[in-house]
């Protein structure tokens, strides 16, 4: 078209740039998809296959603690598209987690059968409280695809409402995490009355099957970690997607100069209760896949201190990049796993000294760092040359 | 040529021109009359009023400039118009039909009117293409930017753009990196892809060499007649050369208004400048 007429354009637009490509280009793309993708088949064949004498071997725990990381890092990602790219700070992200966890649990808690310790079709609380029949809304969670439907519904549907008030009276900063901290402590008060039907303080455990398997064989412990990878590198790709797309730099463009956006003629609301929706919607689907791989799920979940160490991982991996939360997710609670095992009194004060190592030295991350390195390091040899 | 043909014959939706869609109908109704029309406008901040009794109207075409005191005023002003500062009372109307005191601000934007601000705003961390490609004027709704692609023909009104506001070599180079001149003429070219009627540019040579500032008054003057402006400057000399008619505001309220060399006759004006 421009090389047709070049007289009547005389700027060639094919100079110009593509936009919407970060640093990490489709090379560096396919490498990091390979990484993921041998990690997801490599953990389930040494669990498996691999006899457990041999070195090789990973334990059934150590398969549980890498799916349960990975949950934790969809998290991360949903969290970066709202904070690091589109600069709301959510501090409940928690919350919609766990509304995930639970969705998927009533499935499970109802899977149980007969074979609770009270041998009764109600699940083991309700028996306790002597409650005769489920409440309503503990319908058709026998059925898998209505858990799977709700883990997605029940945080999508509660973000876009919460999202529509809070986005259309304009709460912004840190009103809005004050608010969605408030949100998530509320829900997990709220969890933790046995009336509520959740199981209280308990939550749900025990869990002996999913569709049909049983949820501590080994090879259900597998799969289930295989889709959780899965899910996620799908999850990865769909982040790159958004954020390379012009929708992805109307967040970028509405995090800094928010009044611009609007005088160019978008309305900021519907970009911000999308993206928001979006995130709520992947934290779901990282908790209904969380609770089968854990066992369990209550109301600690909820719990305000959670929602922040969502923001620290995305904080000290790298905002607004696309792998930074990975790396964040997987460094915090690889430590958190070892603390808790070596030093447990120690675990919070490490994590608070993360945080502040991360905010004053690493404002962007441990992906930041990297980049920097580099660039060092690609300078000094061009000076060496 | 052949590519050509062979778009049109597949029907690519991509390929389509960009969309027109509007949320307000289509463009602004100035057959009997001024495209911008202030009655009465009175904007108070606890007490104190920003904007007293302003009466201003702006005529199709025109280009007007607005001069006056450090907290006369103009800011002000261009906050009411464009929907971010609701007056108290009074009427603001775009042609004859569109009360701009019930729109929002991406509305008001949609239906025809640019606005540049006093310090220069741009989205740093992008590139200077994506910052020309986000104002350019398209259907802006959250929907369509999921899919939206640009089309070649897009991209050379992008190319056109940046050869326009001097920026062509620097297309890939993040906003954020430009000079302060630099970024007044992003911004100028962010509002012109915009294609709004009516142009609000407060303060858009601060920050420019004498050769810039020269280059910008030549493109004001050469948009006039096809849009109407209103430049709000200090820069005395900038004014000249834009030739239009001044109008001078102080305290919220119009004191004269008429052309420079009159204006900087009148009395109460100079007493407003040099006295106290
Ligand atoms: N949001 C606000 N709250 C309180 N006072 C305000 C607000 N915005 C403007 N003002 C006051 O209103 C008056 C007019 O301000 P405005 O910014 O419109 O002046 P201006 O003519 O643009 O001045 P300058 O030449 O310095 O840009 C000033 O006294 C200012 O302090
Ligand atoms: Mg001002």
């Amino acid at each position: 078209m421009n090389a047709a007429n070049p007289a009547v354009h005389p700027p060639s637009a094919a100079q110009l740039p593509v936009p919407g490509h970060g640093p990490l280009g489709p090379r560096g793309m396919a490498a990091v998809l390979v990484a993921l993708f041998v990690l997801v088949v490599l953990v389930p064949v040494l669990n498996l296959a691999v006899p457990a004498d041999s070195a090789l071997h990973l334990s059934a725990s150590t398969v549980a603690l890498a799916g349960k990381i990975m949950c934790y890092m969809m998290v991360a990602l949903a969290m970066n598209l709202i904070w690091g790219y589109t600069g709301i700070l959510s501090l409940g992200h928690g919350l919609f987690f766990a509304l995930g966890g639970y969705a998927m649990g009533m499935y499970l808690m109802r899977s149980i059968g007969r074979e609770g310790v009270y041998q009764s079709d109600l699940p083991d609380f309700m028996v306790f409280l002597d409650w005769k029949e489920l409440p309503w809304y503990w319908s058709f969670t026998e059925h898998f695809w209505y858990a799977a439907l709700l883990a997605v519904l029940v945080p999508g549907v509660l973000a876009l409402v919460f999202g529509f008030f809070a986005f259309r009276s304009r709460i912004k900063g840190v009103y809005f995490s004050i608010i969605t901290q408030a949100l998530t402590l509320a829900a997990m008060l709220l969890f933790f009355r046995n009336e509520t039907g959740f199981g209280g303080n308990n939550g749900f455990t025990d869990f002996k099957r999913i569709l049909g398997f049983s949820i501590t064989a080994p090879e259900t412990r597998a799969t289930l970690f295989a889709i959780s990878g899965a899910v996620l590198i799908a999850m990865l790709l769909f982040v790159r997607w958004l954020t390379g797309s012009k929708f992805g730099r109307i967040l970028t463009a509405i995090r800094d100069a928010e009044p611009r956006v609007m005088f160019c003629g978008y309305q900021p609301l519907y970009y911000k209760l999308t993206v928001w929706t979006i995130s709520a919607v992947m934290c779901g689907i990282a908790g209904a896949l969380y609770v089968p791989q854990v066992g369990i799920i209550n109301p600690g979940e909820m719990s305000p201190a959670n929602s922040i160490e969502i923001a620290v991982w995305v904080a000290l991996g790298g905002r607004a990049t696309l792998l930074g939360p990975l790396f964040g997710a997987g460094i915090v609670n690889g430590a958190k796993s070892w603390f808790t095992q070596a030093f447990p009194d120690m675990w919070l004060f490490f994590l608070g000294a993360l945080f502040i190592v991360a905010t004053l030295w690493l404002p962007n991350g441990v992906v930041g760092l990297w980049q920097q390195l580099r660039s060092k390091w690609q300078a000094n040899k061009e000076d060496a040359a | 040529m052949s590519e050509l043909l062979a778009r049109a014959a597949s029907g690519d939706r991509e390929s389509a021109p960009v969309g027109y869609a509007r949320v307000l109908g289509e463009g602004v109704d100035t057959s009997h009359g001024p495209i911008l029309y202030l009655d009465d406008i009175t904007v108070s901040f606890d007490g104190f009023r920003a904007l007293n009794k302003l009466t201003l109207t702006i005529d199709v075409g025109e280009l007007r400039c607005i001069i006056g005191p450090n907290g006369a005023g103009k800011t002000t002003m261009m906050d009411v118009i464009t929907g971010k500062t609701r007056p108290d009372s009074g009427t603001a109307f775009f042609g004859q039909t569109i009360d701009l005191t019930r729109l929002s601000e991406p509305e008001i934007a949609t239906a025809g009117i640019g606005r540049k601000f006093q310090k220069p705003t741009v989205f740093e961390p992008l590139s200077v293409f994506e910052n020309l490609e986000l104002a350019m004027k398209t259907d802006k709704r959250a929907r369509h930017s999921l899919r939206a692609k640009l089309n070649s023909e897009a991209r050379d009104r992008i190319a056109e753009m940046l050869a326009r506001i001097n920026l062509f070599d620097s297309a890939a180079r993040l906003a954020g990196e430009l000079s302060h001149g630099q970024k007044q003429w992003l911004e100028i070219g962010m509002l012109l892809m915009q294609e709004p009627q009516l142009l609000l540019l407060d303060e858009p040579v601060a920050g420019m060499t004498d050769h810039e500032t020269a280059k910008t008054a030549e493109l004001f003057v050469s948009l006039a007649g096809s849009h109407s402006l209103v430049v709000v400057e200090h820069d005395m000399d900038f004014v000249e050369r834009l030739g239009g008619k001044v109008t001078v505001l102080h305290e919220g309220s119009v004191l004269a208004e008429g052309p420079l060399a009159e204006v900087q006759q009148d009395e109460r004006v100079i007493e407003v400048y040099l006295g106290r």
